[in-house]
């Protein structure tokens, strides 16, 4: 228990997931300097290269590595786990090479809304919709402060999965800004395909239609997984978010969303974006500040 | 050389040994549910190990081959038939050009698996045959078979013929019983659950749900406590929610207390629910040959039982491979 006196860190738990799985909660509570963690240390273990790992997958305050034990013994991952952990210690001083991206979102768009009014009986506050349910137990006078809030500054990608591209993202806000939802008291059987949706403490666009119980907001034109790898960003990747990129979510109106539906329709849409070395320091020290900074290497010249 | 598919069952799919290394795009890895019969299939028939077969799901297909083949049927006992007439599982066969292979209602299991000498040639996604059809990808077109359809085969390796007749010794034939044993190492966040719970948990007999398919199986049959905390920061209200996470393949998790989940090959690789263990790799063939209503106790083992374990399959794997080689 020393090194938590020393550090100041939660101690994380190891733990095997069966046979084949290694699986390290670094921390029961979400916060930006425990993904950073979890960042640096998957980064440091892919970089190893070590025989017998099949996945290396990072999240939002924890980790997990997919191994065959034949190879790799789970006891010997997990040694050298707690030494990276040691090195990475409290993130400070690390580097995150990623990209700054715009991702446009239409707040109470049309589909959205529908979705959540058939799923009513299913919610906290059925005479509410999500978006004034959530502003007022976050506090909000208005929806519309809410949805500044929500829209005023930048996010971080934490973590992907689910489902194949769905990004959690966790907004760089001090964390009594953060803003923290429940999801719905029974969950719906359907959400649109690219449904800008909010759970715990998290947003995320749904990459296929399906199941879902985040909080309804609006939707994005632009998909965050494309299989059939038309677009030009999916080239690489039939998904699109990475750990660790910023996502600004910026605020658009019906006719945008047209526009870049078409757009995304003729094979021709790009997500605006740039690349971007990434702070966690800074972050934490001043976020609003380093905020505007990130925002002005996406929008500037 | 193809199979023309005249009905195409209940759930038939294409699958290999499944799609690794994607689990962090939230990529599930798909392939064959029972590993053990998808691969003694493949070394009945002669060919390398992760050559892609037709995994069926309690109500087989009638299938049409356009031309002679070298065929196995394994796993769940669904008696399959050549042109009406039934014939053996766990034996290399051969059909020729017109035959029809069909099967019979399902006696015990779930999953019959159909290697062919070349194996089913459909374009390889992402370095796997596996059908995905959450999102439609993999496999046939992405989906599972309909009427209509045709399946190419690869090439059949030179020694298939020669396998024609060879049997997989009875001693390695699994029986399904309806009442099933899962081996378990307790983990992840276990530590939300009280322990009493925990113990109702490992000496419940739970049922399996209707909802039991290639994402995960559900189960009923008791109630799991979470310790009562304060909810950290990010985890959401329910005391079952934590801070989302990934999930392993094989992993438990209690939404609501009273549904114990076990993911299995097209799992949701992620969220946030608490899980609280995980079923063992050598075990998941048996799960997977688990069904609606079936018993199932989970036994708690320690990672060094399930390396044994682990070990016993492989080397069991190895013998039967060697024994029709």
């Amino acid at each position: 228990m020393s090194s938590e006196v020393e550090t100041g860190l939660p101690q994380a738990r190891y733990s095997y997931g069966g046979d084949e799985y290694v699986f390290v909660e670094l921390s029961e509570a979400m916060s930006l300097k425990v993904n950073f963690r979890a960042m640096a240390i998957t980064n440091g273990l892919q970089e190893e290269n070590i025989e017998g790992i099949m996945d290396i997958c990072p999240s939002n305050a924890s980790y997990m590595v997919r191994i065959d034990p034949e190879v790799l013994h789970p006891d010997d991952l997990i040694s050298r786990l707690k030494e990276l952990d040691e090195e990475v210690g409290d993130v400070h001083g690390f580097e995150l090479e990623t990209r700054v991206v715009d991702v446009p979102v239409m707040i109470e768009d049309p589909w959205t809304y529908e979705t959540l009014m058939r799923f009513r009986d299913r919610h906290q506050d059925p005479n509410a919709t999500d978006l004034e349910y959530s502003a007022r137990i976050n506090g909000y006078d208005t929806k519309e402060a809410f949805i500044e809030a929500l829209l005023g500054s930048p996010w971080l990608v934490t973590m992907i999965g689910f489902v194949p591209g769905l990004p959690w993202c966790y907004q760089l806000v001090p964390p009594e800004e953060q803003i923290e939802v429940p999801k719905y008291v029974r969950p719906r059987t359907y959400t649109p395909e690219r449904a800008f949706g909010f759970g715990g403490g998290f947003a995320v666009v749904y990459s296929v239609e399906g199941a879902g119980g985040y909080q309804l907001f609006g939707r994005a034109p632009a998909p965050v997984l494309d299989v059939k790898q038309r677009l030009k960003d999916f080239q690489d990747s039939i998904v699109f978010p990475r750990p660790g990129d910023i996502f600004n979510y910026r605020r658009i109106d019906r006719e945008e969303y047209n526009r870049i539906e078409a757009e995304v329709e003729e094979g021709t849409f790009e997500y605006k974006k740039k690349e971007f070395v990434f702070h966690p320091d800074r972050s934490l020290e001043d976020p609003h500040a380093y905020n505007e900074e990130i925002l002005g290497v996406l929008y500037g010249d | 050389m193809a199979i023309r598919v005249r009905q195409p069952g209940l759930l038939t799919t294409v699958q290999d040994t499944g799609r690794f290394g994607e689990y962090a795009i939230g990529m599930p890895p798909s392939g064959a549910m029972d590993v053990f019969s998808y691969q003694v299939g493949n070394y009945l028939v002669g060919n390398e190990e992760g050559a892609a077969g037709l995994e069926i799901t309690y109500f087989g297909p009638e299938l049409e081959f356009t031309e002679d083949a070298v065929i196995a049927v394994t796993g769940a006992e669904m008696p399959p038939k050549i042109n009406g007439e039934e014939v053996a599982t766990w034996e290399t066969l051969r059909v020729a050009e017109g035959d029809v292979l069909s099967f019979d209602y399902l006696k015990s299991g779930a999953r019959s698996y159909l290697a062919v000498a070349g194996g089913i040639d459909v374009p390889v996604f992402m370095h796997s045959r596996s059908t995905y059809t959450l999102i439609g990808l993999g496999g046939h077109e992405g989906r599972a078979l309909k009427e209509g359809d045709e399946l190419k085969v690869g090439e059949a390796p030179a020694r298939a013929s020669g396998q024609v007749g060879k049997k997989v010794d009875g001693a390695h034939i699994p029986e399904y019983s309806r009442e099933v044993e899962l081996r378990v190492i307790i983990g992840l966040a276990s530590y939300r659950v009280t322990p009493e719970s925990m113990e109702e948990f490992l000496s419940t007999e739970w049922t399996v749900t209707t909802d039991a398919d290639r994402v995960g199986y559900r189960y009923r049959g008791g109630e799991i406590k979470f310790v009562e905390r304060e909810q950290p920061a990010g985890a959401g209200a329910d005391p079952a929610n934590v801070v989302d996470f990934g999930y392993p393949i094989g992993s438990i998790q209690v939404p609501g207390g009273v549904e114990p989940i076990v993911l299995m090959n097209d799992a949701v690789t992620g969220g946030g629910y608490a899980t609280i263990g995980t079923v063992i790799s050598a075990d998941r063939d048996r799960l997977a040959q688990s069904k609606t209503n079936d018993k199932t106790r989970f036994r708690q083992v320690d990672l060094e039982e399930a390396l044994r374990a682990r070990k016993e399959r492989q080397r069991q794997m190895a013998e039967i491979r060697e024994s029709l080689g």
